[in-house]
């Protein structure tokens, strides 16, 4: 029998003031502001950015305060927001060859015109924890040197002049899927595979990349160029008839190129990776492009060899962790009907082999 | 040159400059100018996203990376001129302000303007530029060779 039950109103508000009162913490420490958040935490807003999808770090900041620091929860809030927007419409494809690059590196080619720029990095520390940190924050500032040379070209063309490299040919016109407007479909072409390898959820991409590392779909990768910086988004204006710039936008690029023998298709060359992400998330970048190339198997006619990285519809179906956590976390609310029959089924089950039992025996 | 190239790419420019520009800065500039005309507000301000895309490889087939946050208004002045302002972010007040200079700078007005605004708040932003610049430059690698044991 169904017993339609209500109920929790009260709970649920007292639950809830009382995880604003927690969010606040301890009254006899100051409150963090949005802002204090968005300039401190900045890797955070960050990552919220990139896999929330949507590029506003004050927003960002808002939903890691709001979410006390529960990064996917945090997401969910700018997941959700972003679905109130009017969309104005699309951008031209950003030109990162235009980055005014804080960080710069190439693993694969030491004197690249532009030079190797460390920009704000963790690498090369020592990853002990600095406990000056804990009494005060105050900072020197940073070294400044004179500018040689304004444009950082991508290393990829140079590193190209032999043709030894896979070319990538820019193929305009058409407007490219989007997986927030029609529904995740496979097979997906590479620019819905990127989308939603942008978006997806940092762990997942890395473990996913590093599978491919330790010999799953095995594409020795090297990370040709990595570069962190600023570039400007330009769009067309229907009621101006020419497009303008309408903002600047934080990235990571990564390029790789991998280690491959050739196929029946195509020659023995470097193929590449690509990740492109919101802000300064270069672990995320390059685990975007590891994954990028090791699904790029079919198109560069390499064998499926089972991996679990060159399964796209195992990869893009879950590596979104607002999807992941909503299947997930569901299985804790009330399931008490659905509970009941269960229960009915096994009392039926281990009543019926008893029966057979007796039966036997006799 | 086609007539009005030149007038489509300065006004490339200052509403590009508007869209990036630090909003605080704005409103400071804008403060302190005395040009203001009346005008009539077209499109009241509205906050949208704009699907930012990248292209695969740098250079292949564009792809969806993301939205970003836009707020645009429009305004048509006492004079006639028609003003739109397409400004990053969710500030309302400074999409409005972007509109107004917009139409302003197609006015007589369009030098004081240049002069009183777009000009320290370009330099402001250079200047901000150049500092992240200098900073970035002062990591680069600078590469020496050891010499060898041999000969």
């Amino acid at each position: 029998m169904y017993v339609a039950v209500k109920g929790g109103e009260k709970a649920i508000d007292a639950a809830h003031a009382w995880l604003a009162e927690e969010r606040r913490g301890d009254l006899s420490v100051p409150e963090l502001s949005v802002a204090q958040i968005r300039e401190q935490m900045s890797l955070a807003v960050n990552r919220v950015m990139a896999e929330g999808s949507l590029y506003d770090p004050d927003l960002a900041a808002l939903a890691i305060k709001q979410a006390r620091g529960d990064l996917i929860e945090a997401i969910f809030l700018i997941r959700a927001y972003r679905t109130t927007l009017q969309r104005f419409g699309g951008s031209n494809p950003v030109d990162t060859g235009e980055m005014s690059c804080d960080r710069r590196i190439s693993a694969t080619f030491k004197d690249a015109p532009g030079g190797q720029v460390l920009g704000p990095t963790f690498d090369y520390t020592h990853r002990l924890l600095d406990f000056k940190l804990v009494a005060d924050g105050a900072v020197d500032p940073a070294d400044e040197r004179a500018v040689e040379t304004e444009t950082t070209p991508h290393i990829m063309s140079f590193l190209n002049k032999e043709g030894l490299i896979e070319d990538d040919v820019a193929t305009d016109g058409a407007t490219p899927p989007d997986l927030t407007r029609e529904p995740l479909e496979l097979p997906a072409d590479r620019s819905l595979r990127l989308q939603s390898l942008t978006r997806a959820d940092e762990g997942f991409i890395l473990g996913m990349a590093y599978s491919t590392q330790r010999g799953y779909a095995r594409n020795h990768a090297f990370v040709a160029e990595l570069r962190v910086g600023t570039c400007c988004v330009e769009m067309e204006i229907p009621e101006l008839g020419f497009a303008i710039e309408i903002g600047e936008v934080e990235v990571t690029e990564c390029e790789t190129v991998n280690q491959f023998q050739g196929s029946k298709t195509e020659p023995p060359q470097f193929t590449r990776g690509y990740g492109l992400v919101f802000g300064q998330t270069e672990r995320k970048a390059i685990s975007m492009a590891l994954v990028d190339r090791a699904l790029r198997w079919a198109e560069l006619g390499e064998d499926n060899v089972g991996a679990p990285a060159q399964d796209e519809e195992f990869v893009l179906y879950h590596s979104d962790n607002i999807q992941a956590t909503g299947f997930l976390e569901h299985i804790k609310l009330p399931h008490y009907v659905d509970f009941q029959s269960e229960l009915e089924l096994i009392r039926k089950l281990r009543r019926t082999p008893e029966t057979h039992m007796t039966e036997a025996a006799e | 040159m086609k007539p009005g190239q030149t007038d489509q790419d300065d006004r490339k420019a200052w509403l590009g400059l508007l869209a990036k520009s630090p909003a605080a800065k704005l409103a400071e500039l804008w403060a302190a100018v005395d040009a203001i005309s009346d005008y009539k507000v077209l499109r009241a301000p509205e906050i949208g996203a704009v699907m930012v895309r990248g292209r695969a490889g740098a250079v292949g087939a564009q792809f969806n990376l993301g939205e970003m946050t836009v707020t645009r208004a429009s305004v048509r002045l006492a004079g006639g001129a028609v003003g739109h302002g397409y400004v990053q972010g969710r500030d309302k007040d400074k999409a409005l302000v972007a509109a107004q200079i917009d139409a302003l700078m197609q006015t007589d007005q369009a030098d004081h303007i240049q002069k009183t605004v777009l000009d320290p708040l370009r330099v402001h932003m250079q200047a901000t530029k150049d500092k992240r610049a200098r900073k970035a430059a002062a990591t680069k690698v600078d590469f020496f060779t050891l010499v060898r044991g041999e000969g």
